[in-house]
């Protein structure tokens, strides 16, 4: 292999990403569609084991190493990267395109990368061009942009503390199967976790997501916390604590979905709630699990971007986000409602569509392991996937009530975007062996069995039997629910104007004695060396004259003495 | 952008009131049709409790009965004006 041809996927994003504010017209469409599509053809032409590496300081990095896990997260950014750009043709903000581009490129950087230190630096690379994503949006967006980068930060500090603890324990830089044996490695998982969107900072997602532009979410669902569940797949199989993390973020994402009102805010609950599957199936660690996870990441980025695309349409066609302002919109908008509900039904692994095929697989590893509880909770959360994400979404904002908005259907592009990536979910839903056939290990499952979809319609329609019925407790209010970033968004701002009052109440204290202590000195000075003071006060010249006569009188008498 | 909002019986055929009364209809005959199929397909049960009548069904519907409580219980606690963190 010559690495003439170990040209990086994700470079050659980058550099489009950097090229394209010089760019107008015709180039710069080009650019934002074609560029994608050679990456995605590298990426599939790259042969496995394939690998470019170099020497830095004493290190031999590998930017670039080929095995099925990456290919199969390259090739769904890849694909991602031309869709959204598709969709986000005509958006205004070029800085949101560059951002996007250097964001996807640096996405698939960092599933490629063959070693721990080049990971980090596309990681890193993935907080800065994500964050441009946010901030591309506007004034409105700048607090939440951040806050967002803040916890990415840290993230990036925890995951830089981890490797070099790993790099000074055991000389190696490699990236493989890891067990939680040293503090070194409990920090990796950390900077890991946060990216998933795992507990306590898992706020980070929806407080950011839903602020960012209506194309901007769209890139934004795709590449972080999906990186994170790939890195966790190859670093941390089988860790059981992941399973327990996975479980809460599922039912986490359901509950703050439920209660909220932000149509893109449910939406990104609900991807914490996705990830949570993958994170489940990372613990339980078998090869049925982690196809699963990988499975599920792949379809879960297509149909989630659909999804927010859907609503991204909505969004930039009423100018309206919350629930409670939208319905009834499938009247003018008839197209992006049947698409968001393809959305809506891979979400919910509705026989026939993408996440059926996917989301069963981690459902049968914890049947394989015997793991009842674990089996169980899944189910319930599938259930309540249907219930906060496949029915909330298209009900609330196409449905619902007449809300007399009648909004066209957007531009041809997004539409055309929202008809390829429905097809992507429809068709790995009739013809899973497609997917089966990108995943790391060899897949000996079949999903369509009678049972199992009996099963599945049985849980899934009766779970919209359920909305139906509790309609009433499900009704929208305005308002939203708090969570941990309450610490910092409230109690943290509190405390600082808390710690500045006393600061400033203690200064006021501090100067006010010291002047009065100042100001007793000198009254005392005064009384001693003032007009009238024993020492200060003027001596008339004749006293002073007769003071000098008697000393000079005294020295001479010394003086013959 | 906005219509005048029509009557019920004259809006679009699928918010008419016989329509909504007809999907629903459709919807229960579909629901106890799939609890029926349970007789007819071969299970394959692993814990046991998922070789009970009808598992999908009710432990599909208990479990979003539970969700939702629980939400609303949570939300009696944590929920705030969507303007509290503007000022």
């Amino acid at each position: 292999m010559t690495t003439s041809l170990l040209l990086p996927p994700g470079l050659l994003l980058i550099v489009a990403a950097f090229a394209l504010p010089f760019l107008h017209g015709a180039a710069r469409t080009a650019t934002l569609l074609v560029v994608p599509l050679i990456a995605l053809w590298l990426i599939w032409a790259l042969p496995e084991g394939a690998a470019l590496k170099f020497g830095f300081l004493g290190y031999e990095l590998a930017p670039l190493k080929v095995d099925k896990l990456s290919r199969l997260f390259a090739m769904v950014f890849a694909i991602m990267a031309f869709a959204g750009a598709l969709f986000a043709l005509y958006q205004p903000s070029t800085l949101e395109l560059s951002a996007a581009l250097a964001y996807a490129g640096s996405a698939i950087g960092a599933v490629m990368a063959g070693d721990l230190i080049s990971l980090f630096v596309f990681w890193e690379l993935m907080a800065i061009g994500s964050t441009l994503v946010i901030l591309a949006a506007g004034q409105g967006s700048q607090h939440s942009a951040f806050r967002y980068d803040v916890v990415h930060l840290l993230g990036g500090v925890l995951l830089m503390a981890g490797i070099a603890g790993e790099i000074q324990a055991t000389g190696s830089i490699a990236f493989g199967p890891m067990d939680t044996g040293t503090p070194s490695r409990w920090l990796i998982l950390a900077g890991f976790l946060v990216n998933a969107g795992a507990p306590p900072l898992s706020a980070w997602l929806s407080d950011a997501y839903p602020e960012a532009s209506w194309s901007g979410m769209v890139f934004l669902s795709a590449f972080t916390t999906k990186t994170a569940v790939y890195v966790l797949i190859r670093g941390f199989p089988g860790t059981e604590l992941l399973i327990w993390v996975g479980l809460f973020m599922v039912f986490y994402g359901i509950v703050y979905a439920i209660l909220e009102n932000d149509m893109r805010r449910i939406l990104a609950y609900s991807i914490v709630n996705q990830v949570g599957f993958m994170v489940t199936g990372v613990g339980i660690g078998t090869k049925m699990a982690l196809n699963g996870a990988a499975a599920h990441a792949f379809t879960h980025i297509i149909y989630k971007a659909l999804l927010l695309m859907s609503a991204g349409s909505v969004l930039l066609m009423t100018s309206k986000r919350k629930c409670t302002d939208l319905g009834g919109l499938f009247r003018t908008m008839p197209l992006t409602c049947l698409l968001g509900i393809i959305g809506a039904l891979s979400i919910s692994s509705f026989p026939l569509t993408s996440g059926f095929v996917s989301k069963s697989m981690i459902a049968q590893s914890a049947v394989d392991k015997h793991l009842m509880y674990v089996w169980l909770a899944l189910a319930a959360a599938s259930a309540g996937v249907f219930l906060h994400a496949g029915i909330k979404f298209p009900w609330f904002v196409f449905f619902q009530k007449d809300s007399g908005l009648r909004p066209a259907e957007p531009p041809r592009n997004m539409q055309a975007a929202m008809v390829i990536l429905a097809a992507f979910c429809i068709g790995f839903g009739i013809a899973p062996g497609w997917l089966y056939g990108l995943l790391p290990h060899e897949v000996d499952y079949v999903p369509y069995t009678a049972a199992h979809v009996v099963f599945q319609l049985q849980l899934l329609l009766f779970s919209g039997l359920a909305f139906f019925l509790l309609l009433s407790l499900l009704k929208r209010t305005l308002t939203i629910t708090l969570d941990t970033d309450w610490l910092w968004r409230r109690l943290g701002s509190r405390l600082m104007r808390l710690m500045d009052d006393a600061s400033d109440r203690g200064w006021q204290a501090f100067a006010g004695s010291t002047a009065a202590l100042a100001r007793r000195v000198a009254q005392g000075l005064r009384t001693t060396h003032g007009p009238d003071g024993i020492l200060g006060r003027p001596w008339p010249t004749g006293t002073m004259a007769l003071w000098t006569t008697l000393m000079l009188g005294a020295y001479l008498i010394l003086a013959y003495l | 952008m906005s219509a005048p909002s029509l009557p019920p019986d004259h809006d679009h055929w699928l918010v008419r009131p016989a329509t909504i009364r007809g999907l629903w209809i459709v919807s229960w005959g579909l629901l106890a049709a799939l609890v029926l199929l349970e007789l007819i397909v071969e299970h394959h049960p692993h814990f046991g409790i998922d070789g009970t009548f009808g598992f999908g069904a009710w432990f599909g519907f208990g479990a979003c009965v539970v969700l939702v409580v629980l939400a609303k219980l949570l939300g009696v606690f944590l929920k705030r004006p969507d303007t509290y963190y503007d000022h």
